[in-house]
């Protein structure tokens, strides 16, 4: 059989999805590409800021593909995966340089090349940008390409089609998928070679975000249902700046701080002179104050809590009954502004009626990114540090054959993602994923090809997810599926967002099970079987409760503060003693406790489906490339305790040489 | 902000619904407690929770097509208060500055699948009939792209930023509606095929006029900027534009359309004299 014949199922048409379909198209490998939604309206639309890579400039001022390895790393919190992170990012300037040969309109320097701009998390200008729209710009270059392999016949789309589930055969290898036409609500099965899946963030489980209505995270769940792990459910970005809207929290880039934007609030609580007539010397710019060195680009989790915390706890909010902080760009000129910043600018104007070149917008943190996802593989280099390009392994689930990449894989970003590496991470593992399956198609064993498989296999699968989809017509109840989704949402976005707190997570996963028990008491208040929206969302309504589950029981076994994941209960505090001997004893001190918790937490969440319930478990995260050492953006007695690491590692590093010479000898 | 202080305590919307393709359109009237900072995509979660008319009938949600939110997706195109827009950007206090009631309905340049929601395939598909892609060699990796001035990003950025939502070729007067229903007994292949005929019959529209102009101001995109041009030059391409400029004052993102079709059409009317010559140059030989 010739490799025109096996076929692979991409499921999401974002940005992984589209890298992914292209690459393997490229390789002469037939791509069934599947979306809820035509591809060009995926959420990667949503990026504005930017993509991240070392280029010469930085280089030039000390910068390389380790420090940008570092400074994910770091920024993650050290739960992110080293060797796949180190791949990414000796690809970055390779995968920024595709995409300029794509035709991205990214901008220019007066002497035209890509300008770039800062993001937070590092102290380089590593971020190419196309206006405010980068993520528009790169999803349609790529969509382009798409269109391009549809023309020839490399690729066949199934947009409005909605993915039910992975069809797996009797070793478990993931031999196909089951799914939905939205329009004829046809259910029907697809025989694949490797089914990918790439259907980005699980946003909608808090209700509103900063993420696109397709963002619900059935897709994972499906697959989570179907045997696949999740991991590290628990570590969900809330981007610090967003604005605030009834049906959903709108993003405002952090593209605004890195062309200068400044975050304050007026000392004076709900000052009510307009923000042009509030003094500076009355103007409290707590990030800069707080962060010389980072200012208002610290990383996101910190910028975060921050304006939480200086709303919520010091009560400095700029509005009485709703929290918000102010996000200044007056400073700046109007034109510039427009010319690097002119669509989120619009977005502003737009939903709020303001214009922020000269009013102070006004925003407070969302939900914005899942670092967790879908657990996934990866193969290591024999010798040196990154992957072994073409190996099968890499990006696949622990069901055979069956791949996640782009937001839905959990090994990128840690616990914390940095601003401008999602579109990197999506870009890079859908080129990375099509090697790798060239290799596994070309090297499957007779009778494990999708073509060899029984058709009943197919018809079990789709008769299974038909009966579903008939029972909730049929069913009757008092439930209304939309409000138990509203009452989700509230639940997760106080229990487990910017602050978590053990109690309240252990009443989230009480009430969690109520609220499950209900989602399937639901009557639909439409029966009909054309285009029938109602059905199609209670069943994802319905699919989000096991992600909700890893995420609070994922949020309640970690006890301590980790990216994202913040329980001040377990934080270590900083140092209090102005007595120089004293201090290095507290330095030390926090060090051990540092330690202990490395040793006890530095692991992946992984979560699975027994039955109904969902289990926790462990795993070791690879740390073989940089060694975890603490993040103390902002922490009293940064540098003692800073010092007090560095000996420490020096006198380890010493030891393990030492013990290496002695036993070479 | 907007004021929001002399505002109803309920309003009304009124929607154009239909229950599939081909089927009858018939109006429906809710009423909705009045909220400050409402748009209309959280008017239509609000109906679709609810379920109930104005009359207190019940009645199934409306169906309608939506992404974002924030208006770069370019799905929840809608015609409201008789303007076609995007309904995430359609800001409740601003269309009750007029009237208690909002008016709702689907585009009428595309068939209605359900409701609101409409089958764009067409302008997709033009997508594809002017090669509107970078022609690259592959994906491997082979430096750096071709060097750009600010002044060329700078002109082909607004031109990127067409999210295919379709508004310019609603309000197009050259652009007509083609709605084809599947024959009993064809099957979808054929089906698609005979769809792709008659759209490539049929004009292209103002958006996929404005992609050729973006793909052929690029340095590499150039290299087969006549092969688009001539797909221009084909049946249903700009020689059906009627210069009505309606486009242009339509397009959320505010798209130079007018100019890249004027840009155009110069550029077809040299590129079919230029193969005329090149023709005459050819026979000699």
């Amino acid at each position: 059989m010739g490799m025109a014949d096996k076929r692979v199922l991409v499921v999401g048409g974002g940005l992984a999805g589209l890298a992914a379909t292209m690459k393997l198209a490229e390789l002469g490998i037939g791509v069934d590409l599947m979306s809820l939604t035509p591809v060009k309206r995926s959420h990667s639309v949503c990026a504005q800021g930017g993509i991240n890579s070392v280029n010469d400039a930085t280089r030039q001022l000390g910068d390389d593909e380790y420090k940008h390895f570092d400074d994910t790393v770091y920024g993650g919190d050290f739960l992110n995966h080293q060797p796949p992170v180190y791949e990414m990012a000796m690809w970055a300037p390779k995968v920024i340089d595709l995409m300029d040969r794509l035709g991205v309109t990214f901008n220019r320097t007066q002497e035209g090349f890509l300008d770039r701009r800062r993001f937070g998390g590092t102290l380089y200008k590593r971020t190419a940008f196309a206006g405010a729209t980068t993520g528009q710009q790169l999803l349609y270059a790529l969509d382009e390409q798409v269109r391009r392999w549809e023309s020839e016949g490399l690729v066949k789309k199934y947009e409005m089609w909605d993915f039910l589930g992975p069809i797996t055969n009797d070793q478990g290898v993931c031999v196909g998928a089951v799914a939905q036409d939205l329009f004829s609500m046809e259910i029907r099965s697809f025989r694949a070679d490797a089914v990918v899946v790439a259907t980005g963030g699980c946003g909608l489980i808090y209700g509103r975000s900063t993420m696109s209505m397709t963002c619900n995270g059935s897709a994972a769940s499906r697959c989570m249902q179907a045997g696949a792990k999740y991991g590290n459910g628990e570590c969900i970005q809330v981007h610090p700046t967003a604005i605030p809207g009834a049906d959903k929290l709108r993003l405002m880039s952090e593209s605004a701080r890195g062309e200068g934007g400044r975050v304050w609030v007026p000392r004076t609580p709900q000052d009510s002179r307009s923000p042009s007539d509030i003094p500076e010397g009355e103007r409290y710019y707590f990030l800069e104050e707080r962060y010389p060195q980072y200012g208002n680009l610290v990383p996101r989790d910190i910028a975060t809590r921050e304006i939480f915390n200086v709303c919520v706890n010091e009560g400095l909010s700029v509005e009485k009954d709703r929290q918000c902080v102010y996000l200044d760009l007056t400073h700046i000129e109007a034109s510039e502004l427009n010319r690097k910043l002119g669509g989120i600018l619009d977005i502003y104007r737009k939903f709020q009626g303001v214009d922020p070149c000269y009013t102070p917008m006004r925003i407070f943190p969302a939900v914005h990114y899942s670092m967790g996802g879908l657990w996934t593989n990866y193969e290591k280099k024999t010798s040196g540090p990154g992957l072994q390009p073409g190996s099968p392994a890499n990006q696949q689930t622990n069901i055979p054959n069956l791949y996640a990449i782009g937001e839905v894989d959990y090994h990128y970003h840690g616990a914390n993602r940095l601003g401008a590496n999602s579109l990197l991470s999506c870009i890079f593992s859908g080129l990375f994923v099509a090697p790798g399956l060239e290799t596994l198609l070309n090297n499957l064993k007779p009778g494990a090809a999708a073509a060899d498989q029984p058709a009943s296999l197919y018809e079990a699968a789709s008769k299974q997810h038909q009966e579903r989809h008939n029972n909730l017509l049929k069913q009757s109840g008092d439930e209304n599926p939309y409000l138990i989704h509203q009452e989700l949402g509230n639940m997760m976005t106080s229990a487990a967002t910017v602050v978590r707190v053990n109690s309240q997570l252990d009443e989230a996963i009480g009430k969690l099970a109520d609220l499950k028990a209900r989602a399937w008491k639901c009557a639909l208040s439409d029966t009909g079987s054309w285009s029938n929206q109602n059905v199609l969302f209670t069943k994802a309504m319905q699919d989000m409760f096991p992600i909700a589950e890893a995420i609070l029981k994922g949020a309640r076994a970690r006890d301590e503060c980790r990216g994202a994941h913040y329980k001040p209960e377990f934080e270590l505090p900083g140092l209090t003693s102005d007595d120089p001997t004293e201090r290095h004893h507290q330095a030390e001190a926090w060090c051990d406790k540092f330690e202990a918790n490395v040793d006890k937490y530095l692991k992946s969440t992984i979560a699975t489906c027994e039955g109904d319930d969902v289990n926790i478990s462990y795993e070791d995260v690879d740390i073989s490339i940089e060694p975890p050492r603490p993040r103390l953006y902002g922490l009293v007695g940064a540098e003692e305790i800073s010092n007090v690491w560095k000996e420490r590692t020096k006198k380890k590093k010493e030891a393990a040489q030492a013990a290496a010479s002695a036993s070479n000898n | 902000m907007i004021a929001h202080a002399n505002k109803p305590k309920t309003f009304f919307v009124k929607i154009l619904r239909q229950d599939g393709p081909g089927k009858p359109s018939y109006w429906e009237r809710f009423e909705l407690d009045y909220e400050p900072e409402l748009n209309v995509i959280s008017v239509l979660q609000k109906i679709a929770a609810k379920a109930k008319t104005a009359n207190g009938q019940k009645t199934t949600p409306v169906c309608w097509d939506c992404g974002c939110l924030e208006e770069v997706c370019g799905a929840c195109t809608m015609v409201i208060n008789c303007k076609v827009r995007q309904s995430c950007s359609a800001l409740v206090d601003k269309l009750l500055e007029d009237s208690r009631e909002i008016e709702l309905r689907p585009m009428t340049k595309f068939p209605v699948v359900r409701d609101l929601f409409v089958d764009r395939s067409r302008m997709f598909n033009a997508l594809k009939k002017v090669k509107a892609w970078i022609p690259v060699d592959g994906y491997y990796d082979l430096g750096p792209g071709p060097k750009q001035s600010r002044d060329a990003q700078e002109m082909a950025y607004p031109l990127s930023e067409c999210m295919t939502c379709g508004c310019c070729v609603e309000a197009c007067p050259q652009y007509s509606k083609i709605e084809l229903l599947q024959h009993s007994g064809e099957s979808k292949d054929a089906y698609e095929a005979r769809k792709t005929e008659v759209f490539n019959r049929n004009f292209v529209g103002p958006a996929a006029i404005s992609q050729v102009a973006l793909f052929n101001l690029n340095p590499t995109g150039k290299m087969i900027a006549s092969e688009r041009l001539d797909a221009l030059t084909e049946e249903g391409g700009i020689q059906v534009c009627g210069n009505a400029q309606n486009c242009v004052a339509v397009c959320p993102k505010k798209i130079p359309l007018t100019m890249s079709i004027a840009r155009m059409g110069r550029e077809t009317t040299f590129n079919t004299l230029r193969k005329w010559f090149d023709r005459r140059g050819d026979s000699k030989h």
